[in-house]
């Protein structure tokens, strides 16, 4: 096992250093120039030419690319060319309120879809099974923002239970910051609820299907204990996988649910840094994010060995 | 339970306790005013970019040496007192005693002299002063002078400009390059920057400047006392309109500075909120020819465009949509400004569409038009730009021209309109673009960036040449006031012979907040001094 974490680890590297130089070459090879976005709509070419040079925006591709990694090895991801921030810093700032989503959406959406996921293979066919389905297309169709302005509506506008956007962080008190992050988790979570639920439900339907779930009913064993601990135990596999895909979705493309709930998240951080040409964050967010993924699929990879005794590494 | 179970849970009790108890509501009471800004801050140095949202952040901290006031004339801001000799050729000014910077240090002249000079080597009102100046210098802790080579008429009206302003920082930081950036923000206006809660894209925050030595007049346009009435204000990026709006509506902010306008039946109905319009000068939508290639390279084809455009009420609907808002305006300096004149105007104003085609058309037949492609930049996620584009682009077609309306984004925008080449040197060429400029930077020559048009090539992105369209607008801050609206006359007259640029109507943008606060002024840009909140 160590042997193969130590590989693994190993084998991310490249991963990384290739993603570092596509992600590099291809925001200076698309077109933008943050130099006339920063000397605004009414600087002439002179000006924007001038604040190009101080930034050393005219500087040969790869003398840029060698600054910037001789500065990553040194741990410094640069600072943004905009407010001059440490990229480290506006990071920083915005992973709090990134991992709390995730938490948040994964803990609301694990607790409902598996139970309606197993709920809906047992009684499959059933009324039930069909309603789960259709709760399941229902949150795969609707957009996130329509569910979100209708969320905001309903429980911020109507009943005054809850603050329309915003967030608040931990340190500043638990219930300000709950109640900032319960519409939209809810809101994330009613996709990955139907993404979870249906492929639990496929999952356990295959599962349900072999012979030793016949063997153990007749047995004698109780429902529940076949289908949680002989039927689920066995169907986790593709379940973890799902999971683990949307921890890597959620803490980097939730710009949507993070733009209607105001929310300071990594997502809108990048999409503002794209906008702008802010090179430096834009490459310091891939490298986290490009790091973040190898690190869910590290623990994916784990979590089957523990639930599954016949994959070994 | 053993003993470290009982101090374990214990503990944990009381933490989760001190989380709940520690909510903002806990916290000292003090008065905040929040606010949804036009956009995000991302720039500090209000020298280094013309972007407003760094003008208005500049507001916050910095004072300026004038300031226009309620009528548009400039009035001693920082300034007590200022003579000017008979000759016009030196003016002395004399600063206000207690200035303070936020450090604790006093404003000196220096300061007033460094911040004119870093000032004045990029913005385009301070550059043309600069050629006017011999020097800028202190004579004293608390006196300085500009003495000109030549007289200049508008000294005050640049040191008093309200949409790039002359802030004055302290001279260290006025000493920087103007094209590096300044990431300092201590001023001596009438709020603090509070620079560890700043979070680019999401938050800002200033508090109250107590050392701050408002004027004694009372409050009139950007002049007079500017008396800050909150303890502590906020702005918050809400990116979604619908979002800033509905927050709006349950109080989480107080105001937002530009509400979407399809947005505004539902802000209406609420009685608790103000929609009103401060700026009374408006913005001016704009769309810009390349002149250095075909076919907006012949003067003709660009007085095509002209009949082509006719009605502006068809761009300003498509922008705004809200008749209240909008005033078709031909006039090259703003209309409702003492600069508003019809000189020049020709007969595409009246607006009969069939007429204006047929002329356009005959126009482009003139101008030797062929059916070449014409690339008009459409950056999609910026309304005001993109609806433009694509009315423009409808408008051409109709004409008989071939239009590739090129979906971009205002970054890619901001970089491929510095392309001079043609499509045959560079495929990234570009025939139009649109933006808009504030009216009151629009409403001068002086300011008016798309309207030089000098033939060296370093002129705003388009780069128009006429030698005889330069020569009157440089006569301009020569002239004494009462000859300048004769100049301003023939230089519209020549501008619609040439066709820098096409004005695609005037429009104002309104400010919606809530009715427990008073004191919002009428400024052509949203400032937050003298606003109390009940």
């Amino acid at each position: 096992m160590y042997v193969f974490l130590i590989r693994r680890v190993l084998a991310a590297i490249p991963v990384v250093v290739v993603v570092t130089i596509f992600v590099f070459a291809l925001l200076h090879l698309a077109p933008g120039d943050p130099a006339a976005i920063i000397a605004g709509d009414l600087a002439t070419a002179e000006d924007v030419a001038k604040i190009r040079a101080k930034l050393g925006l005219d500087q040969p591709l790869m003398i840029q690319f060698f600054t910037w990694a001789g500065q990553l090895l040194r741990g410094d991801l640069g600072n943004s060319i905009f407010s001059a921030h440490p990229v480290s810093q506006l990071i920083g700032q915005r992973l709090e309120p990134t991992l709390t989503l995730t938490v948040m959406t994964l803990f609301i959406s694990i607790l409902l879809a598996v139970p309606l996921g197993v709920i809906a293979a047992w009684r499959v066919g059933s009324w039930i099974d069909r309603g789960v389905m259709g709760f399941a297309v229902f949150g795969f169709s609707v957009p996130g923002f329509v569910i979100g302005y209708v969320l905001i509506w309903v429980f911020a506008i109507e009943l005054d239970w809850l603050p329309v956007q915003g967030y608040t962080p931990l340190a500043k008190g638990f219930w300000p910051w709950l109640s900032n992050i319960i519409l939209p988790s809810v809101t994330l979570a009613l996709a990955y609820m139907a993404l979870i639920a249906r492929i639990t439900r496929a999952a356990m339907l295959e599962t349900l299907s072999q012979d030793y779930i016949r063997t153990a009913h007749a047995k004698g064993l109780a429902t529940p204990h076949v289908l949680l601990r002989h039927a689920l135990h066995n169907a986790a596999v593709p379940i973890v996988t799902v999971i683990g895909i949307g921890v890597a979705l959620l803490i980097g493309g939730v710009v949507v649910t993070e733009s209607v709930f105001a929310i300071p998240g990594l997502g809108r951080l990048t999409v503002d840094a794209i906008l702008r040409r802010d090179y430096p964050v834009i490459q310091g967010i891939i490298l986290v994010f490009s790091g973040a993924y190898v690190l869910v699929n590290l623990i994916v990879d784990m979590l089957y060995t523990v639930l599954d005794p016949r994959i070994r590494y | 339970m053993s003993v470290y179970r009982r101090n374990a849970f214990r503990a944990t009790a009381a933490g989760a306790l001190a989380l709940i108890l520690a909510s903002p509501w806990s916290a000292i009471a003090q008065s905040v005013l929040r606010l949804v800004p036009q956009a995000d801050l991302k720039i500090l140095d209000t020298v280094q970019t013309t972007n407003n949202i760094t003008s208005n952040h500049g507001y916050m901290v910095y004072d300026t040496l004038f300031s226009l006031d309620g009528k548009l004339a400039a009035k001693p801001q920082m300034v007590e007192s200022y003579s000017k000799s008979p000759d016009s050729l030196t003016w002395k000014f004399k600063l206000r005693p207690g200035l303070k910077f936020h450090d604790g240090q006093a404003v000196t002249a220096k300061d007033a002299v460094a911040s004119i000079l870093r000032f004045s080597k990029r913005i385009p009102a301070g550059v043309t002063m600069m050629q006017f100046a011999k020097e800028i210098v202190a004579t004293g802790g608390d006196t300085f002078e500009i003495r000109l080579n030549k007289p200049f008429g508008l000294v005050l009206e640049t040191l008093a400009g309200p949409e790039n302003p002359l802030f004055v920082t302290r001279e260290a930081d006025a000493q920087l390059d103007p094209n590096t950036a300044m990431t300092t923000a201590i001023g001596s206006g009438p709020f603090m920057f509070v620079r560890e809660e700043w979070v680019p894209g999401s938050k800002v925050v200033y508090k109250k400047n107590p050392d701050y030595k408002p004027r004694s007049e009372p409050a009139d346009g950007f002049a007079g006392g500017k008396l800050a009435k909150v303890d502590r204000v906020e702005w918050l990026v809400i990116p979604d309109s619908n979002t800033a709006v509905q927050a709006l509506i349950k109080g989480e902010v107080d105001i937002i500075e530009i509400p979407q306008t399809d947005l505004l039946p539902l802000v209406r109905k609420d009685p608790n909120i103000t929609v009103k319009v401060i700026d009374r000068v408006g913005t001016q939508a704009i769309y810009r020819m390349n002149h250095l290639i075909p076919p907006f390279n012949n003067a003709k084809a660009r007085q095509a465009l002209l009949y082509a455009t006719g009605d502006q009420r068809d761009y300003l609907s498509s922008m705004i949509g809200f008749a209240e808002y909008e005033k078709p305006c031909w006039a090259v300096f703003i209309c409702g400004t003492p600069f508003e004149t019809q000189a020049g105007v020709g007969d595409w104003a009246k607006g009969d569409k069939k007429a204006n085609i047929e002329k356009a058309k005959a126009l482009l037949k003139e101008a030797g038009y062929k059916g070449e492609k014409v690339v008009v930049l459409d950056p999609v996620e910026t309304h005001l730009a993109h609806a433009q584009a694509v009315v423009t682009a409808q408008k051409l077609r109709e004409i008989g021209m071939t239009v590739e309306l090129a979906a971009i984004d205002w970054g890619t925008q901001s970089a491929r309109r510095q392309i001079k080449d043609g499509p045959d040197k560079n495929p990234g060429a570009w025939n139009i673009f649109h933006t808009w400029g504030g009216g009151l930077a629009m409403n001068s020559p002086l300011s008016n960036t798309p309207t030089p048009s000098a033939c060296d090539g370093k002129n705003w992105f388009g780069w128009p040449c006429d030698e005889e369209l330069e020569k009157i607008r440089l006569e301009f801050p020569l002239a004494p006031p009462e000859k300048q609206k004769e100049i301003v006359e023939r230089l519209q007259k020549r501008f619609y012979e040439v066709v820098p640029y096409i004005p695609a109507g005037q429009f104002f943008a309104p400010v919606a907040f809530r009715k427990n606060l008073s004191g919002i002024l009428d400024t052509p840009r949203l400032v937050l001094w003298n606003i109390e909140k009940k």
